[in-house]
């Protein structure tokens, strides 16, 4: 069985964000770059599920992330966590493309590499829409089993648990098969000394589009199929009403509520 | 004038109160039209009608919910291809973004998430990177697919002609590869979903235990409001994840938030910064909530809030 993580460099999710007026693209250098939250619990669940098949030769795990010169630094945090190997598509044509063009990229990659299961992570929390793994599972004909919180794979079959707003539903499917993970489903590790120093000898494969036999022009942002049409700071709220609570907090903030016609 | 598509949220027989905000909005870019898929009984084409719906495009039967997404995107692909739409508007829910992005890589069309709002043209008015920026965007390929945040626009009733349309949707084996084998309920009874709700009343680092969340369900009860958490309070246990709201969880857009004990981080801030009127209780009169709110007490929200509950209970009785 073969594994592949797909992984996202974003901006620190504990960082203010902005948008670059050049090109309304997300400024990538406003803030620290780190590998999305949610696609480190993937990573955790791929290694999980490798020692529960027999180790790296049953089972290897390869990241994969699709981004600039500087995403590497993603692929090499999944490697110090204790994925075998990783694959890098980097190319020039890629600035400013969407999650339609992302996922395309992102699924020639899959199809080259072969892989028994992807699992990547629900969202990014950047963009936050939470597309790319349908998109993803849409493109390369694979089941979709996505915001899974638990996974269980035995004889070919994979079975998850998905969150859904009243519980989960039980959804099962045939290997080869694509996953995304919530928040929750493991406890990432950390990268021990020992695994920071095997990941600098890991090979990292670079592919550009011409590879994958992507052509330049479907990505970027020139092939985006949406375009910002402009953007602008949200015009600060208006100052409200702040009181101290001297044995009427409750009241004062019941009339205000009140005053609103909300009771 | 074209129609405009609006993908129907039901459950349980009822129309979920985002479907009408969706066809309000669709009165505004063209002639709505409800594509409702699943178990879809006459009084829920009724339902359908007398929010707006022109037509409704019907894709009954069981087998659309039991498996993952996939059918239902062929059952709106077939109401695209029946209709001559202009244009397509789902929920921005877990699954109607899944939907919708799925269905642009079928028709090659363009798609844009967590609109806020769309105008003429089908401009979509995104607020990205926690509410701090506003973002307008339009789709340049296909026909715009916009996945619309609940609560974005209010509901109005204006009958719509209600013309019934049944589609003849081909389940392909592929649509069938994510099979749903069990449904289990957790949620707890009685209260609004959380991505709905008009009112969303949540708990912080400040409520201090998950005894503690007692008194901020109990307001949410009086006001007939949804319970969240902010992930102090999730990862401490003390409030189930699924009700995490933040940039991790979930992002609600309600009438009214109040938030109780939570400090305001961009983590949280990222997931209620575009809720209507905003209150929030806490001990810290430097907080960051406090720079958002419309009406804020600085207080213990022990205290606070039973007070509170009693005047919306009196008022209400």
């Amino acid at each position: 069985m073969k594994i592949v993580v797909c992984v996202k460099q974003v901006p620190d999710s504990w960082a203010e964000k902005k948008l670059n007026p050049a090109d309304n693209t997300l400024d990538r250098d406003a803030a620290d770059a780190v590998v999305n939250e949610l696609d480190e619990y993937a990573i955790e669940e791929a290694l999980q599920i490798q020692e529960r098949m027999g180790g790296s030769d049953e089972c290897p795990v390869t990241v994969l992330t699709v981004g600039p010169d500087k995403a590497i630094e993603s692929v090499r945090k999944g490697l110090q966590m204790g994925a075998n190997d990783g694959v890098h598509v980097v190319d020039d044509a890629l600035h400013g493309s969407d999650a339609l063009a992302t996922s395309a990229v992102l699924a020639a990659a899959i199809d080259r590499l072969a892989p028994d299961l992807v699992l990547m992570g629900s969202e990014s929390t950047d963009a936050r829409m939470s597309v790319v793994p349908a998109m993803l599972a849409e493109r390369t004909g694979r089941p979709q089993l996505t915001f899974a919180g638990k996974v269980d794979i035995a004889d070919g079959v994979i079975t998850v648990q998905r969150a859904t707003d009243y519980g989960y539903d039980v959804v099962e499917a045939a290997l080869p098969a694509l996953v995304s993970v919530v928040e929750k489903i493991n406890e990432p590790r950390y990268p021990s000394f020992k695994g920071i120093m095997a990941a600098k000898k890991k090979p990292v494969e670079t592919l550009t589009l011409a590879d994958l036999g992507v052509e330049p022009t479907a990505v970027g942002l020139s092939g985006a199929w949406s375009s910002v049409q402009e953007f602008a700071a949200r015009p600060p709220r208006a100052a409200g009403t702040v009181v101290t609570d001297e044995g009427d907090g409750g009241t004062k903030a019941a009339e205000f509520l009140a005053a609103e016609k909300f009771i | 004038m074209s129609e405009v598509l609006v993908l129907v949220e039901h459950a349980d027989g009822d129309v979920k109160k985002v479907t009408f905000e969706l066809l309000t909005l669709a009165r505004s870019l063209g002639e709505p039209a409800a594509v409702a898929i699943g178990d879809v009984s006459d009084d829920l084409v009724a339902s359908l009608t007398a929010g707006g719906a022109d037509t409704v495009y019907v894709a009954a039967g069981p087998e659309f919910g039991q498996h993952v997404v996939a059918p239902k995107v062929s059952a709106l692909q077939s109401a695209l291809a029946a209709s001559s739409a202009s244009g397509v508007l789902v929920p921005a829910t877990a699954e109607g973004k899944e939907i919708a992005a799925r269905l642009a890589v079928r028709t090659g069309s363009g798609l844009i998430t967590d609109a806020v709002g769309v105008s003429a043209g089908f401009v979509a008015e995104q607020s990205v990177f926690g509410g701090s920026t506003l973002v307008q965007s339009a789709v340049t390929t296909g026909t715009p697919i916009i996945a619309v945040r609940p609560n974005s626009v209010a509901a109005e009733a204006n009958a719509g002609a209600g013309r019934r349309v049944d589609l003849d949707v081909t389940i392909t084996d592929a649509d069938r590869a994510a099979k749903v084998t069990e449904r289990v309920a957790q949620e707890k009874a009685g209260r609004p979903e959380l991505t709905e709700a008009a009112i969303v009343v949540s708990g912080g680092r400040g409520v201090g235990s998950p005894e503690g969340f007692a008194v901020v369900e109990s307001l949410a009860d009086a006001l007939g409001a949804a319970v969240g958490a902010s992930r102090a309070a999730t990862d401490a246990g003390w409030y189930p994840h699924q009700f995490q709201v933040g940039q991790t969880g979930k992002t609600v857009s309600p009438q009214l938030y109040i938030a109780n004990g939570i400090s305001g981080a961009i983590q949280h801030r990222a997931g209620m910064q575009t809720s209507k009127t905003i209150v929030a209780v806490n001990k810290d009169a430097e907080a960051p909530i406090f720079d958002l709110v419309d009406f804020g007490v600085v207080g213990d929200l022990h205290v606070v809030l039973p007070q509170l509950t009693d005047e919306v209970t009196r008022r209400k009785g």
